[in-house]
């Protein structure tokens, strides 16, 4: 599971129809590490990570894995280095906990080939590294949202990647649930080596987590690399139009964003 | 969160034990459906105004002569029946293929206007242009074709949305339904009987040179589907969802439709829309077998039990002889109100 892999974005542009999403846009996702997204809405983020799991084809460049394109490769063959959480995945009514694991095996299943003791040792490594394995009998409707995405995660698991994908995945959880989820997705990038990509909207999350964070404006790439040099204030007045003071966050070192708002202008002024 | 890959043998025990209790109640299941199919298949060859013991029934199938039998039960009963079973299977697999690919009950081909196509077509084939045999199952094939397209079509806006599908899908088969209903009035000298036969559905009058191309679509399409299943079954996650596990979203779904509605064209050319059987199969498949794996055959094998019961029923439950597609109309319309009822309010899913 250490093997690394480049996952390269060059010159790509993506559009729905008419309307170009993305602009020419370079990114290199550094291997074995934490890389988050973030942006305002509408920037583009989701379409770029849509593309660079072959969602979307794109309209000019190329999303490169191992120096490849992408939408070259067998689907199975890509989805067995990578493997991407969708925002919105549907589970099918009634369905239990471990067959819904059970189906991030699927790039690694023929058509007429059975379930093999390697997929069982898949399932249950998933649930056991999402703390999910008392849930494995349960059926997804009745687990909580923090839950659910956990589950949601070890499907992604049982796929076996080398890289990982997530867009939103703490979307509608609360406070302690993303914390959860972060945690458990910095567990498997330092136990495993995993390369996490991950859309993000909550910036100080990002910046806590993140090794390398990729802030998005209108369709280009505004600023990469370590969260203490992205987060700036210019940064985020440039990418979000807003106000704001970051200071040292006293528990992980990392910049933590404190916007100010209309009515805070002011005081924020005669303390700067 | 272990450092180390490898996990607990005592959780890969448990996930396994739990994957084979789940599928060894999925395989009891399939296998009480099939021998419920086997029996109502015997019983539709024994019973009728004259009752034959499977003795003779199975010397007839055999190809011996036995005296009446050989003609009630080979030239009348069998056709019917092995046309009820190609029919059900064919309705059964159609409908949870549409319903699994856009997870949504509401969207099988009987509600959605695919058989009434179908239907409107191979009536008028036969009515007003005076075809019949393979000539009548193609125009019902590119009828179904045309009207799936059509729909989809229509439906398309930035992607397809599975509630515009069906109610632009109700609108086809209610006009479907009118073009059958104006096609049969052209034909005045027709039996009230065959009319049913393009409205409703009906079994009666079945010869093998009806059967035998409902039979053959079925035998060359019907694995076509079954090797989709675990692509059909990935796509119930959502299209992203599905992609990122390696499906070929496009593809799959092109040659499922592209089968269903073949199945559905054929069976329909031969017995008419068998009403709601589509609508139904796969709604009581999943109840019997459980959420988790494919759906297909336990769907293929409700939808052949029903209509051979429904067919039992029809002819010899009631002092009046109904074709089959009253007895499943009458079953199959509460159910479609009681869905659009659940729907509003919750949105419904298999």
């Amino acid at each position: 599971m250490s093997v690394t892999h480049s996952l390269v974005a060059d010159g790509l542009s993506l559009a729905y129809g008419e309307r170009t999403v993305i602009e020419d846009l370079d990114l290199v996702v550094p291997p074995g590490r934490i890389t988050a997204i973030v942006g305002a809405n509408a920037c583009g983020k989701s379409t770029l990570l849509r593309s660079m799991s072959r969602l979307l084809a794109p309209r000019d460049g190329h999303v490169l894995l191992d120096g490849k394109a992408v939408h070259r490769f067998p689907a199975k063959e890509l989805a067995r280095t990578l493997g991407l959480l969708p925002q919105s995945p549907i589970a099918p009514e009634g369905i239990t906990v471990a067959d819904l694991v059970g189906r991030g095996r699927h790039p690694h299943q023929g058509v007429f080939t059975r379930w093999r003791t390697e997929d069982d040792v898949a399932v249950a490594a998933a649930l056991e590294a999402t703390q999910a394995v008392e849930l494995a009998d349960r059926s997804v409707d009745e687990l909580s949202g923090g839950q659910r995405q956990r589950v949601w995660i070890a499907m992604a698991l049982a796929q076996q990647t080398d890289l990982l994908l997530l867009d939103e995945p703490t979307t509608f959880l609360d406070v302690s649930h993303q914390i959860e989820v972060l945690d458990l997705l910095t567990d498997l990038n330092r136990a495993r080596g995993t390369t996490v990509v991950m859309v993000l909207h909550d910036l100080n999350m990002a910046a806590r987590y993140a090794d390398h964070l990729v802030a998005l404006a209108a369709g280009r790439v505004h600023a990469a690399g370590e969260p203490g040099d992205v987060l700036t204030e210019e940064c985020i007045r440039a990418v979000f139009g807003l106000d704001s003071r970051v200071i040292v966050d006293p528990t992980s070192g990392r910049p933590l964003m404190l916007p100010i708002g209309r009515h805070h202008m002011a005081t924020a002024a005669a303390a700067g | 969160m272990s450092t180390t890959l490898a996990p607990a043998p005592s959780t890969v025990g448990a996930v396994a034990s739990g994957r084979t209790r789940r599928a060894a109640r999925r395989r009891v299941v399939v296998v009480v459906l099939a021998a419920l199919v086997v029996a109502g298949f015997a019983a539709s060859l024994m019973v009728g105004r004259t009752f034959y013991p499977p003795g003779d029934v199975l010397r007839v199938v055999a190809g011996q002569e036995v005296a009446g039998a050989s003609f009630t039960v080979g030239r009348l009963r069998l056709p019917r029946a092995v046309l009820a079973v190609v029919a059900g299977l064919s309705f059964g697999l159609a409908g949870v293929t549409f319903q699994t690919m856009l997870r949504n009950p509401l969207a099988s081909p009987d509600v959605i206007g695919i058989s009434t196509g179908a239907s409107a077509a191979a009536a008028f084939a036969i009515v007003v242009l005076g075809w019949s045999g393979t000539a009548v199952s193609l125009t019902a094939i590119v009828a179904a074709l045309g009207v799936a397209l059509l729909i989809y079509g229509l439906a398309f806006t930035n992607g397809v949305a599975g509630t515009r599908l069906i109610l632009i899908g109700i609108g086809v088969a209610a006009m479907s339904t009118s073009a059958t209903n104006y096609v049969l009035s052209k034909a005045g000298a027709w039996g009230y009987a065959e009319a049913l036969r393009w409205l409703t559905g009906s079994l009666n009058g079945t010869t093998w040179a009806v059967t035998v191309p409902a039979l053959v679509a079925l035998v060359v399409l019907g694995p076509v589907l079954l090797s989709r299943a675990r692509e059909l079954s990935a796509l119930q996650l959502g299209d992203d969802a599905a992609s990122a596990l390696g499906v070929r979203v496009e593809r799959t779904r092109v040659v499922a439709i592209v089968a269903a509605v073949g199945l559905i064209a054929f069976a329909t050319a031969a017995c008419g829309p068998i009403a709601f059987v589509s609508f139904l199969a796969g709604p009581i498949a999943a109840r019997v077998v459980g959420p988790n794996g494919s759906l297909l055959v336990p769907a293929g094998f409700v939808g052949a039990l029903l209509v051979l019961l429904a067919d039992l029923i029809g002819q010899f439950a009631l002092d009046t002889r109904f074709p089959v597609g009253v007895v499943t109309g009458v079953l199959g319309a509460p159910y479609l109100i009681y869905l659009i009822v659940r729907t509003n309010r919750v949105g419904g899913s298999l």
